[in-house]
Order: C-alpha cells, then structure tokens, then sequence
C-alpha cells in the first residue's frame, strides 16, 4: 500500500470479533479491493467529493426518491447513497448463489406443502399453530394450484457476515420483495462516480438479470391478448419511486388495485378504452391486502375479486398469493430440519439461529442464554434490523415481564421466537475525507427463469449509520451501497435496460388505465389554470408598480378574474396559481411511470419554487419579476410536454385537458376585457395576458380595437393562444381517443367538441359578445364533463 | 324434525350502484347425521351477471355473486327445507384444562376441523385481557374443559342483556363486553374471546333457530335473523360441542348451522365491497318453520 493508501485507511479500525470486508484480519487490504482503493487513493478530496457530488446529481436528476415517514407526516427524501460500493470476489460470490438457489427451492417446496397437502405439519415438521395461527396464512388460498406451476418467481435474502467470516441469511424476502430496480439505480450512479475505473473492472453487470426476468414474465404472458402488470399500493408506499421505475424500463403496465377488476374470473384492467385482459400481475403488494372480500376486508388498495379470479386460474400472479408466510421469523428454526427431510440436504447458506419457543427444549436453551438473544414475535415478518421491529433481548424482557422470562415462555412460548443477536460485518463508509467502517447487510435478488434461478450478481446493501447495528434501517438515517461482485475474468459488459422492442411500447399506449388517464387530464388544466392565473398575478402587480391602486377598475377586473370572492390582498390571490400548482403535483405523483424524468422534475422544481416564495415575504415591486420566474418554468413543462412527449393516448388527455383550460380562461379573459366600455388599458392587457402584444403589433397597425383583439385572441387559428386554435386542437385529439366515432357515428363528446368548434368558427371578431365567449365557456366545461364521464370513471 | 327455511336479505342503496359482487354465505350446511339439506334455492334479485359458488376453507358453501348493470336495490332470498336428527346424548368425558395443551400437540393436522385454527387471535377476535380476567375468574378447580365452556357461557347469557340494535356487526367484543350487552354475534365474540384466552379452542358458527318454540316453551331469542353460537374444542374424545350463550344452552336440534369460522368476518352473510358513501339500508327476516315432527 501506497503513502496515499495509508492516508485513506488512517482512522480504519474494524471492532475486535468482527469480520471486515475490506481488511483481513491481519490488517492487510483484501485482494479484491486493492485496485478500488488505490484508485481512490490517488483522487484528491476534492475530486472525491465532485465525483461524489456527480453521483448524487444523477439520482437527484433521475427522480430517485424514498418516502419517510415521520412525525411531521411522510416526505420525499433524497437517496441516501454511500458512495463506496461493497466488493465481493466472483468465488466467493458463487458459493452465496447456489447457497441462495437451494434455499429458494426449498421455500417452493414449504409454499407447496403449507398450500397444499401439510405434510410438514402431518409429519412433525413444523408445529400445527405456527400455520394456523399466522396471518399470513391465507385460507382462501389453500388447495388453490399457482398458474405457471410456481409459487415464488421473484424473491430477495437478507444475508450477512458473522465474526467467523461466513455468510449467514438474515430474512428470506418472499412476499413482494423491493429493492432490485434501487439496486440498478444504485449501479449506474456508482459508474457515474468511477467511470473510468468501472469501465476497466470486471465488474458483473446487472442489465443480463432484468432482461432475463422480463423474458420469463413475457413468456408467461397470454399471447392473444394480456398484459403484464405491476400492482402497486400506490403513491403514498415508501418505494413507489421503484415501481415507477420498473414499470417504465420493463415496459409494464403500473396497476393500482382500483384499476383492476374481475369479470367472469379474468382479471381485467380499465382503461379508456375499456377493460383489457392482464394475464400476468406481477404484485407489490401485500398478499393480505390484495383482495377486501375474501382478505383484509380493511384494505382500500386491493381489488374485490382477485382471490376468486386465482381460484380459477385466472391470472399469473408473481408470486402467489399468499407466500408471505415462507418471511415468518420462527420458520427458520424448522428450515434446517425441513431441508433434510424434503430434500436430503444441509443447507449450504445456515440461516440465523432461531429458536420457537413453544417446545421445552427450545425454551430452555433461549432462557439459558437470555443474555445473547433476542426475543420477538413469532409471526412477525420484519426483519431483524428493521426500525420498528421489536425484538428485545431476552435479558430485559426477564426484568419487565412479571413472572419473569420463564413464566411468559411458558404462557407464549407459541408466539415468541429467540433469535441469536448477530454481529454484522463492517464496510468501508467515506466520512470526512477517510474511510471507516460501518456494518452492514446485503439484499440480494433472486429471479426464476425458464432455465432456472437466476442470481442478480451485485444487488443492494444497507449500512449503519454509527458503528452499532441499530441504525441500519433507511427510515434511522442508515444509506445504501451499490455492490460490486468482481470477477478475475472479463465479464459481459451488455447494455443496460430502457431500450425496448417496439411492442412492449404499444402495450403501454393501448391500454392506458382510466386513473392514468384522468390524472393526466387534471394535470393539464391545473397546469394551465396556475399558468392563466400567474399571468394575471404578474400583470397585476405589474400595474401595481406603474402606480395604479387596487380599486383601479382594471384592478379590480383582474382581480376578479383570477380569486373572485378572495380578499384583494397579494397572498389571497397568490393562491389562486400555488393551489393548482400543488393540485398538478398530486396528479403528477400518481403519473410518474407516464411522465418523463424531465417533465417531473420540472414540476418538482416549480413546486418548489412557488412554495419557496409563498413562505418568505417578498417586496411588492419583485413580486413581477418572481412570477416572471416561475411562468419561465411553466412554460418550460409545457414545452415538454408539446415537443417531448409521444404522442400516446395519455399526451392526449393531458393535450385535453391543457386546450380546454387555456381556451375556456381565455373566453373569460376576452370576455371581461375585451368589451365594449370596458376599463382602459383593458385590451392592451388581453394582449399582454394571451402573450400576444407582438403578434398585434405585426398584424394590426394602430391601437387595439375589441374586434382587432377578439380577432387574434379568439378567431386565430394559428395562435396557440387563441381560443378557436384549442378547440380545434381539442377537437382532432377527441376523434383519435378510443372509440371516437362508431362505424361513421360520431360518439357524444366528438359531437360536442364539433359543435363548439363550428359556434366559435362561423362567428366574426365584430358578432362575437362577451354572452357569446361565456357560453362556449360553459359548454367547453360540459365537454370536460362529458370526457371524465366517458372514458375516466 | 323438517323445517322450511327462508332468508331475506335485502339491501337499499342510497345511491343506484354499478358494479357490485358479493360472497353470501347463508346456505344450510349438509352434515348427515345431524342435518341434512333436502333441497335449496338462492335466489338474488336483480338478477346477478355471474353466479358461481365454491366450498370455502372451512367447507361453508359460498356463493359469489356479481352484479354488472346499475341497481338502487338488491335482496337475497335464500329457501331451503332440512332434516335435523336429534344430537345424541355426549358424555362429559373432556380433559382438565392443564392437559389439553397435551392433547391439542397430539394432533398434527391443520384439516379444516383441526382445533388448532380456532386458538390465537383472529381478524375479529384479538387478545383482551379483560375478558381473558373474566373468563380465569368463571373457572372453579373441579371445573374440566367442558364445565368450563358451560359455566362461562352461561355466564355471559346471565350478564349480559339481550338488546337488538345496541350494537352492529362491526363491533368489537371488548365494547359489547364494556357494555354487557348486545346481540348473539357480540355474546358469541365475547364467550370465543374467553375461551381462547384460557388455550380452548374456541369456533363461530353462524345459523338459523326455530321461529316458534314448540308448546310449552320459551321462545329463543335470536331467531329473528341469523343467528350465531360457539363451538369448542374439549379434547380429543370429546371433541367439538356447540353452546349457545345467548340462550344458554347446547345447541340442539332447533340449531341449524350455516357455517363455521373463526370469528364473523370468516362467515359474515354477505361480503362485499361498496365503494360509495350515503346511507345504505340493510334489513334481514328469517323464517324456520316445523313441516312435521319426525
């Protein structure tokens, strides 16, 4: 090792009794992660620190995101990336595969049998009550045969280093296991930050894993007609930002349970153009939350039906329902022995010591040993390290049972489960300019693939905080690590995922939900609405400034323009464009698998901003010029969203939903303003508003008149802000929705959308009234009525 | 003893619903010797799109129903005409309390029968260490398994008072034992609770009574809808009996069984989501008549 090397590893000394990753226990550097220190031995702290900053930006930029939830109510959080990937040699790697393999073959065995015929239990294998007992037991579910053979197609282990160097599983993940798209998220801002040295490791690639589990999920895919999609709680989970991020690399369809319904034992998704068949759910939600009739009947996020729809083997569910009984804590203390009863085999990966304590001889060694084990539920499905897991140990809980710890072993000794307290091994961590070494776990993802299990080689490891295991969790301030499993040899270096077949593209357009599709539709008026109203604001004070007072008659049309009934004070009517601003990202939030990164971000960034100003007290005459920043920003998404986004069946709900605001708020504008007797300054200001005072002065010489204002603001067809240019654009995206016309027939809202375009057409500047302007007004909101009503309830 | 059995359930909404479905469980159960379903009707207007029925895990009938087209009202009649055996007489052969945790780790089975489903917390029956206190102090030491069952519902029957409408189906057993009072699902609730607290094992079963009593009798209460009682585990020769805390006896042969679960939310009547607000009308009557004396 190198000065410089030294330098890194001055403050680097693992805890005695723990294992180190980076250091053997002779205090020599590792082999495997030689290379990498030196590396970053040779970068100042600067270039440490912009290569750092570098990664961060690309997660910032890419949207990554986690939900914590505290006590001020949940928050988006930035991803709490460490910088120094975990490196694990190819040999060893290997060996914790096939030490995982086995165990995901024996939990399909347990699933099988637990679902089935209960030899296990028959045979003494596992305790009657640990079954019968647990929640997570699904009933409805026993006898029930998985479509595709399988139970678990898509698992993840907790796994973590003893003191004596092995490998030992913390928690089997079987429900609906998170974390494998973090785990890919985590890749490439770890390659962003060590580019060069990346690109001339051999480091095993994650790209070959996803595309193997997306052709397994295809291949189980009705061929005629049927959709893959992934079920999710929906925004409030704290990793939605994953399934987002799935389902747009995948190319899958991202399913809320009130998107799917259940008809003649078919799960069917609804879209705008009705229900379309899904023949494989690949589920992200609990299993008891899946269906309010036949299991939680609390829940509000699953789907009436589903569990008679897999009684009769109407969908592919990945995994099966129910396999959230195979995370039950006490069920690693029967997996050793099940393993050599089912299959003649030790397991090569131990698992946790783990103890039930409903037999004496369990009992015993647990209260034998109060001092080094911990003490939990039997049932729980947490893992070990989880913030709100509580497990305690067996000491304590002697001194705050009464009875003390033998007395409620006996009592519960069914419902308790001793499990040993492990000591993790430590990684290295960047803190101030060194390393240090902060423990850690690996989760590590498991996919089944016609030609068997396939091992994401890397996956997603979580690190303590402080040197103590305790604040491992995400949710106590722990980061994540990206994993680097390198090879002596030269490995695949396959792209990654997001380039798709065309197909899979057409999958996402033909079968937008119907919630997809209306939220994309109140994005754009509310959009549109903060954008009206920020012109109106801007304007205001603007005339402010040139000295005119509230009660100005000019004012005072504005004013009621945009906050009628509002108090004429700045904040009141600042309201009247934060709302929609905060309405557009709600719906946004629940679009984010539709919307480009660029587009959220740019929402996210005008959410921000306006919230920024609406918190600090800003001096009446730089009001304008914030309002001017923020307009740029709007006006920034819309320009994504016209030049950037495909023209999809969605871009036409959120088209929709743009034209009918801009042009309904400019029937009132041109209504208010551009009458006759109508305050001056008033056209000038029509003008201004409708972004149009240049297109005047080119087209018309002289002042402006209300026929010269009605003509360019109402009557143009080639003004994008004219009133007759939306309902004409309104009109084309409403005839290429989804069942439009029937056999020539024109559908309701074709025919409403034709009628208002040939109302605003046949009129000239001189016959069109103010009466006029506010009846297309109110037919334009029937239209928008009428649009929610057809294909978006 | 035959008897006609008829079951109205009818459901006025406050708004017409779309799109509806729902699981019924009302039918009679068919368990030769004690009762015997000769034959039986449901009938569900308006006319549901799909009907399709399933034994569920316990082996209840259930039939799911699905509605396609808008509705302001639905009603479910279910008819049926059974012969009920009279119960032979049991002995009172079940074990001290101490040893049936002996017994119950003696059975490795997790069949539908197996007691081990109805021990622990439920859905609707989580651990209350009131009633947990309430049943210990009911036990006296002479007491075995079935004494134990008997006296504790018997208890409940003299301390609680009977009060339709006091509670709903969605009340706990800890507020309906609070109050002393409710219907036969809340005396039901509050006896499984007990019981499974003490380590026996402790079913729901939802039915129907014999509307008029024969001469000479009190008449039950409970028979003016489904009614429901407690089946409990007293070891393995004795086996499962059923007591009846609301009227405080065994359940015999004007007890006719529906289903059995671990509480009411395994085998509620009718199961189903409405995603709508308003006030929805529920009223149910039920009908058992005698058709001749066997």
């Amino acid at each position: 090792m190198g000065g410089a090397s030294a330098h890194l590893l001055r403050d680097y000394r693992p805890a005695a009794g723990v294992s180190d990753e980076l250091l053997a226990p002779d205090g020599t550097v590792r082999p495997v992660w030689r290379k990498f220190v030196e590396h970053l031995a040779n970068l100042t702290p600067e270039e440490v620190e912009a290569r750092f900053g570098r990664g961060d930006r690309y997660l910032r930029d890419a949207g990554v995101f986690y939900r914590k939830y505290d006590s001020a109510g949940p928050a988006e959080r930035d991803w709490p990336l460490s910088h120094i990937p975990v490196m694990i040699h190819d040999d060893e790697w290997a060996e914790i595969r096939s030490g995982l393999v086995q165990r995901a073959e024996l939990l399909e065995e347990v699933a099988r049998d637990v679902y089935g015929k209960n030899t296990l239990v028959e045979r003494g294998c596992l305790p009657p009550s640990l079954i019968a007992q647990n929640p997570a037991w699904l009933r409805p579910l026993v006898g029930t045969k998985p479509v595709g053979e399988h139970f678990l197609n898509f698992m993840a282990f907790e796994i973590g280093r003893g003191p004596d160097g092995h490998w030992w599983i913390l928690g089997d993940r079987t429900d609906a296991p998170s974390g494998a798209g973090f785990a890919l998220e985590n890749r490439v801002a770890s390659a962003r930050i060590f580019p060069n040295f990346y690109a001339k490791t051999d480091v095993h690639r994650l790209a070959g894993f996803f595309r193997a589990f997306q052709a397994a999920l295809e291949a189980g895919q009705d061929p005629r007609d049927g959709r893959i999609a992934i079920l999710t709680p929906g925004p409030l989970n704290d990793v939605y930002f994953e399934h987002t991020y799935i389902a747009r690399h995948l190319g899958l369809l991202l399913a809320e349970g009130e998107d799917l319904a259940v008809r003649d034992g078919k799960v069917k998704v609804r879209t705008v153009d009705g229900l379309k068949p899904v023949s494989v759910l690949w589920r992200r939600l609990d299993g008891t939350s899946c269906d309010p009739i036949e299991l939680d009947p609390d829940s509000r996020l699953g789907t009436p039906g589903l569990v008679d729809a897999i009684r009769g083997g109407g969908v592919r569910m990945v995994n099966a329902l129910g396999t959230g009984i195979l995370e039950t804590r006490a069920l690693m203390s029967f997996l050793p022995k099940i393993s050599q009863v089912l299959r003649e085999e030790r397991l090569a990966l131990p698992n946790i010591a783990t103890w039930w304590c409903g037999q004496p001889r369990e009992r015993a060694h647990v209260l034998e040993n109060a001092d080094r084990i911990l003490i939990g539920s039997a049932y729980s499905t947490r893992l070990p390290f989880d913030s709100d897991e509580r497990m305690m140990l067996g000491r304590s809980l002697d001194a705050e049972h009464e009875g003390g710890l033998e007395r409620l072993l006996i009592d519960h000794g069914r419902d308790l489960v001793g499990q040993e307290a492990v000591t993790l091994s430590t990684t290295p961590v960047w803190h101030e300019g060194r390393l240090v070494p902060r423990p850690m776990v690996l989760r590590v993802f498991l996919a089944r693939t016609p030609t068997g299990w396939q091992t994401m080689p890397g996956g997603y490891a979580r690190i303590g905080s402080a040197p103590d295991t305790a604040a491992l969790a995400m949710q106590s301030g722990g980061t994540v690590a990206d994993v680097w499993v390198v090879s002596d040899h030269p490995v695949s270096r396959k792209g990654m995922v997001g380039q798709r077949p065309s197909e899979t593209r057409r999958q996402e357009i033909d079968a937008l939900p119907s919630r997809a599709a209306d939220n994309l539709f109140w994005l754009g008026r509310y959009v549109e609405r903060a954008e009206g109203n920020m012109r109106l604001f801007r304007a205001y004070h603007a005339r402010l400034a040139e000295g005119l007072t509230r009660d100005h008659p000019l004012l005072v049309a504005m004013h009621d323009l945009m906050a009628p009934g509002a108090g004429g004070r700045s904040a009141a009517m600042a309201k009247s464009f934060e709302l929609p601003l905060e309405s557009a990202l709600v719906s946004a939030g629940r679009v984010r698998d539709l919307l480009s990164v660029d587009g959220a971000m740019t929402l996210q960034d005008l959410g921000d901003t306006s919230r920024r100003y609406a918190a600090t007290a800003i001096p009446e005459d730089e009001i304008a010029q914030k309002v001017s920043v923020l307009l740029r920003k709007i006006t920034g998404f819309a320009g994504l969203v016209h030049e950037n986004m495909y023209r999809s069946t969605g871009w036409r709900f959120l088209s929709l939903g743009m034209s009918l605001e801009r042009a309904a708020s400019m029937a009132a504008v041109l209504a208010a303003l551009a009458r006759e007797g109508a305050p001056e300054g008033a056209r000038d200001l029509a003008l201004e508003l409708g972004d149009s005072a240049m297109a005047h002065r080119g087209r018309y010489s002289g002042v402006a008149s209300p026929t010269s204002v009605a003509d360019l603001l109402a009557l143009d067809n080639d003004n994008p802000r004219a009133i007759l240019y939306h309902l004409t654009r309104a009109k084309k995206q409403i005839s290429e929705l989804p069942g439009a016309s029937d056999h020539g027939r024109l559908a309701p809202a074709q025919r409403l959308a034709l009628k208002l375009h040939t109302r605003l057409a046949v009129e000239t500047p001189e016959t069109l009234t103010p009466a006029k302007l506010l009846g297309l007004r109110e037919g334009m909101w029937r239209l928008s009525d009428l649009l929610l009503s057809t294909y978006l309830s | 003893m035959r008897y006609d059995i008829r079951l109205t359930i009818r459901h006025d909404y406050a708004a017409p619903v779309g799109h509806a479905r729902h699981l019924v469980l009302v039918t009679p159960a068919h368990m030769p010797p004690r009762q015997r379903l000769l034959n039986q009707e449901l009938t569900v207007t308006p006319p549901p799109a799909e009907t399709v029925s399933h034994l569920d895990f316990f082996g209840n009938l259930a039939t799911v129903v699905t509605h396609t087209a808008a509705h302001p009202r639905m009603a479910i009649t279910m008819t049926a005409q059974i012969l009920c055996d009279p119960l032979p007489a049991e002995l009172n052969i079940a074990p001290a309390l101490g040893d049936l945790s002996t017994e119950l780790d003696s059975l490795p089975s997790l069949l539908p029968n197996a007691p081990h489903h109805f021990l622990g917390v439920s859905p609707r029956i989580p651990h209350d260490d009131g009633i947990a206190a309430y049943a210990r102090e009911t036990m006296e030491s002479w007491m075995n398994v079935r004494d134990i069952v008997v006296a504790f519902g018997k208890r409940i029957h003299d301390e609680f008072d009977f009060v339709p409408g006091a509670t709903t189906v969605e009340t706990p057993a800890a507020e309906a034992f609070a109050a002393k009072r409710g219907v036969c699902q809340d005396y039901t609730h509050v006896m499984i609770t007990g019981l499974r607290a003490l380590g026996i094992p402790a079913a729901y079963v939802s039915g129907y009574l014999r509307t008029m009593p024969p001469p000479g009798q009190a008449r039950l209460e409970g028979a003016d809808a489904m009614h429901a009682w407690v089946r409990a585990w007293c070891g393995k020769e004795a086996g499962w009996i059923e007591y009846d805390p609301t009227n405080a006896l065994f359940a015999g042969q004007d007890h006719i069984v529906v289903a059995y679960g671990r509480d009411y939310g395994d085998i509620s009547p009718v199961r189903g989501v409405l995603r709508m607000s308003g006030d929805n009308l529920s009223t149910q009557s039920v009908d058992v008549i005698p058709i001749d004396a066997v």
